[in-house]
């Protein structure tokens, strides 16, 4: 039997001892009409040896292609001993440290992730992760509806910049709490939320606006001004940030005259591979003043009985579990192995490593740019990106794209259906991983693809009789 | 010592970064970044030793017993993590068309298949995070039914005072007002106080079966149709579904949405604290309002469904599909059981708590209900020890910590006084069962010749008993560079 132990023996002599005849005997405060043991649907073993077979087809079926799809996730070099240490069993298969001096490993593990992140970006208080970035984000738009105790309406300014999948989930989350998310939109020149378009709501009662760096289109936005802007008008500011990018760029808590309030983001930069898109971690750092606002985990450093240093998840009086109905939010179960990585990633990095990642990835994507930009491709916007950026085609897109998937290249990310405003574009985005001959044969497999279609679909222009 | 005490300035591991530092000229001084971020300097060696011997500090499935009740702490294979991180799926960008990835959403596929049969349900989603999540999309999804039928007057959620803080807390985070259903003596729902509350205002009632009582609701069917009269839903909590996988299934017991934990039933790994993945299950009803994205398979080709083609949708839990890494190791899981495997999870789960149950009780332990079956976990209760020997169910629980097993789960749920909720699991050995049943007895020996050894446990631990109080009330949160 797969996983259980129980020998014919041990079964007969834990019945006796029960003083049971048969295992079926213990269901029976189950009311016999109800038992039912279908399982179609579900089919037969396989054993370790043959489910690997299955697993290994279907994994080299979708291969490892050359990838320059970013879009939130991103591709970065991962150092081998980041998953070697965070599939040790003692991390992976622990329960969230509620028995503090059963878990010290973890505790301090997630007081090194806290003052990690608050280090790389800036800010007073870390929790111990969110499930991913955009529901980062739907917890921080709560969280500042409870913390801006000056603002009565609940409104949000959400620019249209930010993640279309973070708007979208930021409002399946907090639609039922009455929350208005109003759209902000971006410039058509610079892809950037100009702060005029802020000054529209100058005077109207605003609990807090979003405020991506890079945005969605990988463009740097304003952000002191952004930030100076919803202070003078009563507003948190919710930072939204890529972690690799802030060894790079100003991190939210230098924004404006005050810094940003609340910063959330996803972490899969951070050590975590795309994984066909999670698990991941989001993160939230806030300033200290709103520290009892904050959902989920925080580990505290402290004492023992014999004045020893060691951690334990504190203020627990937020959580569901004490609070119940009045809880901050429902979250128990986070990304805790995912921390796991991004701490052991981001010691091995330390501020100069990651600050190089950010630099090449920021070249690479400039060098791509260069690359492909020419007659019927062109950047879309003309403000500073950081890894990503958004190209437009005077040719349909997705019959450019097509033929590049056959060589093994995923060419970047449509953005028709999020945009349809921008026509034929696409995100584009080349990380540290990416070498020069790998921006080149994109380079050339799309020139050829860009040849054909311009020449051989009308070799001579036909003249119709 | 924390990995930035290691630090010395200038220390790198050199071959984990890009060597060249590439020129940065073009973006304006004002949006840059003025110093490095203060993030240790260390080797990569003194990072492998720091955090390996971190892990050493910890319990852990793979390390120690851990009859953590409720949370179903059972071994979870190896195979299922060395498949689910094969190079194809790693690699794998999520969006990426369906084409390049219908190795992953095969199994996808396959997976909410195989919930759907176990779990008696019409159709399933995977997108959930985690149970919490689950729990959001199930009530969100009532509240979506009762709006497009235009019955608006609903505005409260039955819940169990049982039930798990999640419950609640969710039913807030849907706009709901909570209201709370009393337990019976028997650990059974109070079905007399579950019909004087139930109206034109019930928008449906969140209940665990087995219940965190350890017990089996016994008139379930009573209870599905009381509600179901009144116009409400009834929710599933599949925290407890390892005690009936395979013997009954939530939708045949009237259930209209469930939420399963994988990381539970499906022995994904915790992890410290998550990833798990909390798929949802519904009847016919609320397909419609399923949170996207879901797999379809036109039997040729696996592709995503979407809010394009599933307007009703309660929409996005997260950017991408959720915990994928998680569903392709709760797969794994899920074939290696087989049809014929299922059913032994419950068998042998129940087995090991009853046995567990009647060996602690001969041991001289109070059960909470000791005329009941225990299910998966059941409930012992201090309530004696704590009056007459002054030892509480937090000294037994620190005291288990020095015989090398994990504490069970310590005063939850809040209404059995001094409680441990013990969850053995099936994939405990009967001597490992036997070691921790000799554990208490000589716990319960020095309850009465010295319960201060108990009060002041664990003695062999890294650390003692931590001073929480301080922990909250001087905030130390972060590791500050020349701070204390």
């Amino acid at each position: 039997m797969p996983f259980i132990p129980h020998t014919e023996n041990d079964i007969r002599r834990m019945l006796d001892s029960i003083g049971v005849s048969s295992i079926d005997q213990l269901f029976d405060e189950i009311p016999a009409g109800l038992r039912s043991e279908t399982m179609d649907r579900v089919p037969e073993a396989l054993t370790e040896h043959e489910v690997s077979r299955l697993m290994s087809q279907r994994a080299a079926r979708d291969g490892q292609p050359l990838c320059f799809i970013g879009a939130g996730a991103y591709e970065h070099h991962i150092p081998a001993a980041v998953w070697e240490l965070t599939t040790r069993g003692e991390f992976y298969s622990a329960y969230t440290p509620y028995q503090a001096e059963a878990s010290q490993g973890t505790l301090q593990l997630i007081y090194e992730f806290q003052s990690m992140m608050t280090a790389l970006l800036d800010m007073e208080v870390a929790n111990a992760s969110l499930y991913d970035g955009a529901s980062a984000l739907a917890e921080a738009v709560l969280m500042a509806i409870r913390a801006n105790r000056k603002s009565k309406a609940r409104r949000i300014l959400m620019p249209t910049a930010v993640h279309p999948a973070y708007r979208q989930t930021t409002h399946s989350i907090v639609n039922n709490q009455h929350i208005e998310l109003v759209e902000v939109p971006y410039d058509e020149q610079g892809g950037h939320t100009a702060p005029e378009r802020l000054a529209q709501h100058e005077g109207e009662d605003i609990a807090a606006v979003v405020i991506a760096q890079p945005n969605f289109f990988g463009v740097l936005e304003e952000v002191d001004a952004l930030t100076d802007w919803a202070h003078a008008n009563g507003a948190l500011v919710i930072a939204v940030v890529n972690p690799v990018a802030m060894a790079l760029l100003k991190p939210p808590g230098q924004w404006g005259e005050k810094g940003a309030d609340i910063v959330v983001g996803e972490g899969q930069p951070l050590g975590v591979p795309l994984s066909s898109g999670g698990p991941y971690f989001g993160f939230m750092c806030s300033k200290q003043q709103y520290v009892r606002q904050m959902p989920g985990r925080i580990v505290g450093r402290t004492v023992d009985r014999d004045g020893r240093t060691g951690y334990t998840l504190t203020l627990q009086a937020r959580e569901q579990h004490i609070r119940r109905s009045k809880a901050t939010s429902n979250i128990c179960t986070n990304q805790g192995l995912l921390v796991t990585a991004a701490t052991i990633h981001m010691a091995l990095l330390g501020g100069e490593g990651l600050r190089r990642v950010a630099r090449a990835s920021h070249a690479n994507t400039r060098k791509l740019v260069a690359k492909l930009t020419g007659e019927h491709i062109r950047l879309r916007f003309d403000r500073p990106y950081f890894h990503e950026a958004v190209l437009s085609s005077a040719l349909p897109l997705q019959r450019l794209l097509r033929p590049l998937y056959a060589h093994n290249l995923q060419p970047g990310y449509v953005l028709t259906e999020a945009y349809p405003e921008l026509g034929e574009s696409m995100l584009v985005c080349a990380t540290e991983t990416k070498s020069d001959a790998d921006l080149e044969l994109y380079r050339s497999h799309l020139e050829r693809v860009i040849e054909k279609q311009t020449t051989a679909g009308c070799p001579v222009q036909p003249k119709m009789a | 010592m924390l990995i930035f005490e290691h630090s010395q300035s200038g220390r790198r591991a050199t071959a984990q970064a890009p060597v060249d530092e590439a020129v940065v000229d073009d973006l304006p001084a004002e949006l840059l970044r003025d110093d490095v971020p203060a993030l240790p300097e260390v080797s990569e060696m003194q990072v492998v030793r720091h955090y390996t011997r971190l892990s050493q500090k910890n319990f852990s499935i793979d390390t120690e017993f851990y009859p953590l009740g409720s949370c179903t702490m059972k071994y979870n294979p190896r195979a299922c993590n060395t498949l689910a991180m094969l190079p194809g799926f790693l690699a794998h960008h999520p969006l990426a068309p369906a084409s390049e990835g219908q190795g992953v959403l095969a199994c996808l596929y396959d997976l909410q298949e195989m919930l759907k049969g176990v779990t008696g349900m019409q159709a399933v989603s995977l997108a959930p995070a985690a149970g919490a999540q689950g729990e959001f999309a199930g009530v969100a999804m009532i509240r979506a039914y009762h709006d497009a039928r235009g019955d608006a007057e609903r505005d409260e959620i039955l819940v169990p005072d049982a039930a798990h803080g999640t419950n609640p807390a969710t039913a807030t985070m849907c706009g709901y007002k909570v209201h709370e259903i009393p337990t019976g003596a028997d650990g059974d729902v109070d079905v007399d106080a579950l019909r004087a509350a139930v109206g034109p205002r019930t928008a449906g009632i969140m209940l665990t079966n087995p219940s965190t009582l350890g017990v089996f609701e016994r008139r379930i069917e009573e209870i599905a149709g009381i509600v179901h009269n009144a116009g409400g839903l009834l929710y599933y909590d599949g925290a407890n579904l390892n005690a009936i996988l395979g013997k009954v299934r939530p939708g045949d017991m009237g259930f209209d949405v469930i939420h399963m934990n994988l990381h539970k039933t499906f022995s994904t790994p915790h992890g410290g604290g998550g990833p798990g993945a909390g798929p949802v299950g519904v009847s016919a009803r609320l397909e419609s309002f399923l949170p996207v994205p879901l797999v379809a398979f036109d039997g040729d080709e696996y592709s995503w469904i979407t809010d394009r083609e599933r307007p009703q949708s309660i929409g996005r839990l997260s950017a991408f599909a959720g915990n994928v890494g998680v569903l392709l190791r709760a797969y794994v899981y899920a074939r290696m059981l087989g049809r014929e495997g299922m059913h032994r999870v419950a068998e042998f789960a129940t087995l090991n708590a009853n046995y567990l149950m009647k060996r602690l009780q001969e041991a001289g332990f109070d059960l909470a209900f000791p005329d009941r079956r225990a299910t998966h976990e059941f409930i012992v209760t201090l309530k004696r020890q704590q009056k007459e020997q002054g030892v509480s169910a937090m000294d037994v629980a620190k005291r288990l910590l020095d015989f090398g097993f994990h504490a069970p789960t310590t005063y939850f749920p809040m209404l059995v006084p001094e409680c441990l909720l013990i969850e053995p699991t099936e994939t405990e050995s009967p001597e490992e069962l036997d070691g921790f049943v000799e554990a208490m007895a000589k716990i319960l020996d020095e309850a009465e010749q010295n319960p201060d050894h108990l009060h002041e446990a664990p003695h062999t631990r890294p650390v003692r008993r931590l001073d929480e109080v301080r922990a909250a009330r001087e905030l130390d949160l972060r590791w500050v560079a020349g701070g204390t």
